[in-house]
């Protein structure tokens, strides 16, 4: 049975293959509500007509045809362009009567989406009133006015650290309560100071080249990191890596947990280091340095650096024509770096990490000593030095400039933002911080600051 | 066989080419939206649905116009037929439908009949009427309330009824063509084009 079968399978087989193919015939009628064009559809000679005699008339001032020549062109234009009517002179005529005008009314509209917003489309605007005076005002004796330190950070528990000369002191922003939590001697002044990301531990560059980390809570030093040359006056944290940037030139990673701390030395600079940023995600670190030039590190590809030359940095960002102390990352967009120079400069530039490309420029006609982005609203919060001192908040990607808040009498030296986003610190030359609030209001929930908490305190609430 | 092959007069073929030309000018009327959604109504025609305005003065408009072009058609005068779009309020000429119309001779001259059949002429109309229905995708789009305008290119020996007046051609300054295709019945061949103003700031 089963014998008798299969060649008959096979012979339909074999009739099916060649009728399919015929299902499909050259004369296929053209169905299709879709408009292709195709050189069929083109007149050649036309269109090559027609640019002859564009370039014709650019000409035509300049060289004498002869008569005959511009006889052939006339006929020329006339073969091609009147065809069917070139020889029999046609007369074009019009009914005397005109139909109705069409509807004034935008009732058309509704026959073809309009992607452009007319007017019922335009988008929800909320004007969003931005203080013009600072919402505080604290003294802050003794702070350096010395571009290249940074001596202001806000930290997760809602602490701001400010070091005026040899001394650091924690502001409690929820209960306005000052701590003093050091005081160092000959090997001052501090330098730079910067909250690890629990809010817990607070990393304070010196003069003398020693960074020390300091427990906030119980006011006690934990350790002291020692490796460069010259003062630190940049920290930045990316977990449990503290990297220090000194006036040696010199970029260290230091893991904070282990003996030999630094894991790694990152040197590309040429002058001293001023702004140091790790990207959000921690993969990348921005560098900025009084050569003027921007670095852009990787975290993963840094470890087995050479010990020969300059270290394999990813981007080297060279633009600026003065200091790049200024450094923010951009928290809404990855791979978006913002930085601002200095006097000589006075840019703010935006980078994709990524591809190494300048995004845009603006000049602001000042020195930028600080960059803060805002995490409610695509803005950009800036501080300047010379002639204003003031801050700006720029609209990003547009940047205009939506608020210019004056108020400080000297250059603008460092910024630092609330846990919440909403609140921006500033400290000046002119020995005061002012509180602004630039970002916004927290509109329906306040975020209590105790509430947000680091990785560790985390832990141990959960067990 | 003889059923199949339909037996094409010049009176037949005028009929069908401005019977055309009528469906075609309310098309564009309400793909254009040169006037309100509301005064089309939906016919049948050509093995597909085509829209017709309804409003009185336009559709008297152009019945007396389809009307006259036929009587030129009949006789070979008719060159072309042009349907303007221009603005209310600046009167530019934004768009200009094209249809290029030439008369076989010997249908003319002589009165021999050609043979085509009704279904290859219906597929030529619809494929133009789908062109003309998509060709909103590359024609800008009228952003100022418009109106619009026949013209007939006739032979200059033509007679021309009192109700119809001289014109000029209402060229537009630098436009974009498009040539769409074509329609034969084998005594008239109507070559569609349209022609539109194109903003260079767009």
């Amino acid at each position: 049975m089963d014998l008798g079968f299969a060649p008959e399978i096979n012979s339909i087989l074999h009739l099916r293959i060649p009728t399919q193919n015929s299902i499909h015939p050259e004369n296929k009628t053209w169905i299709s509500d879709r408009f292709i064009t195709d050189r069929s559809a083109m007149d050649f000679n036309i269109a090559n007509y027609m640019l002859g005699a564009k370039e014709n008339n650019c000409s035509a001032d300049s060289s004498v045809h002869s008569p005959s020549e511009e006889e052939y062109k006339k006929q020329l234009a006339e073969n091609l362009l009147q065809a069917d009517n070139g020889q029999r002179k046609s007369r074009i005529l019009a009914f005397k009567s005109k139909p109705p005008a069409g509807f004034e009314n935008d009732s058309r509209k509704l026959l073809y989406t309009q992607n452009v917003a007319t007017g019922q489309m335009k988008p929800r605007k909320v004007f969003r009133h931005i203080p013009q005076t600072a919402e505080r005002t604290l003294d802050a004796p003794d702070l350096l006015d010395d571009y290249y330190l940074n001596l202001l950070d806000w930290s997760a528990n809602n602490v701001l650290a400010v070091a005026l000369g040899n001394t650091v002191y924690l502001w409690d922003a929820t209960t306005s309560s000052i701590e003093e939590l050091l005081v160092v001697d000959e090997e001052g002044p501090v330098t730079s100071v910067s909250w690890a990301s629990d809010g817990k531990y607070l990393a304070v560059g010196l003069n003398n080249s020693v960074v020390q980390l300091w427990d906030s809570q119980s006011l006690r030093q934990l350790r002291s990191l020692k490796g460069h040359s010259a003062r630190v006056g940049s920290l930045a944290w990316n977990g449990p890596i503290l990297t220090t940037g000194g006036r040696d030139n010199l970029i260290l990673n230091n893991d904070v947990r282990i003996r030999d701390h630094i894991t790694e030395r990152l040197e590309a600079h040429e002058q001293e280091i001023c702004g140091l940023k790790w990207s959000p995600t921690g993969q990348q670190l921005a560098s900025g340095g009084n050569d003027n030039l921007v670095h852009i590190w990787d975290a993963a590809a840094g470890a087995g650096g050479s010990i020969h030359g300059p270290s394999p940095y990813l981007h080297r960002f060279d633009d600026h024509q003065a200091a790049v102390k200024a450094l923010a990352w951009c928290p809404f967009q990855s791979n978006l770096l913002a930085s601002g120079g200095g006097t000589a400069d006075r840019c703010i530039k935006f980078w994709n990490t990524h591809t190494g490309a300048c995004v845009n420029s603006i000049d602001t006609k000042s020195q930028v000593c600080a960059l803060q982005w805002s995490r409610h609203e695509r803005e950009i919060l800036s501080s300047h030095g010379f002639s204003q001192n003031q801050l700006c908040l720029w609209k990003y990607p547009s940047m205009v400039k939506m608020a210019e808040l004056t108020g400080h009498t000297s250059r603008v030296l460092h910024l630092a933002q609330s846990p919440d986003g909403y609140t921006v610190a500033s400290a000046a030359g002119d020995e005061t911080l002012r509180f602004w609030n630039v970002f916004g209001a927290p509109e329906t929930t306040k975020i209590k600051p105790k509430d947000v908490c680091g990785g560790l305190n985390c832990l141990s609430h959960i067990r | 066989m003889g059923t199949a092959r339909d037996v094409i007069t010049l009176k037949g073929s005028a009929a069908i080419v401005s019977e055309f030309l009528c469906y075609a000018v309310n098309s564009i009327l309400f793909q254009r939206g040169i006037y309100p959604t509301e005064e089309f109504t939906r016919v049948k025609k050509y093995g597909m649905t085509l829209l017709i305005c309804q409003q009185e003065k336009v559709k008297n408009f152009i019945d007396t116009i389809t009307a006259q072009l036929s009587n030129w058609l009949e006789t070979g005068n008719l060159q072309r037929a042009v349907m303007v779009i221009a603005s209310i309020s600046t009167k530019e000429v934004l768009e200009r439908w094209n249809f290029s119309i030439e008369t076989d001779a010997d249908a003319l001259d002589k009165g021999v009949t050609q043979e085509k059949s009704d279904k290859e002429i219906m597929n030529d109309i619809q494929a133009i009427m789908r062109q003309i229905a998509s060709s909103v995708t590359f024609l800008p789009n009228l952003e100022e309330p418009c109106t619009f305008d026949l013209l007939a290119y006739t032979s200059a020996d033509s007679k021309v009824p009192p109700t119809w007046g001289d014109s000029d051609a209402r060229l537009i300054h630098n436009p974009q063509v498009v040539k769409l295709r074509s329609i034969d019945t084998k005594v008239h061949q109507v070559e569609a084009l349209v022609a539109y103003k194109f903003n260079e700031e767009a």
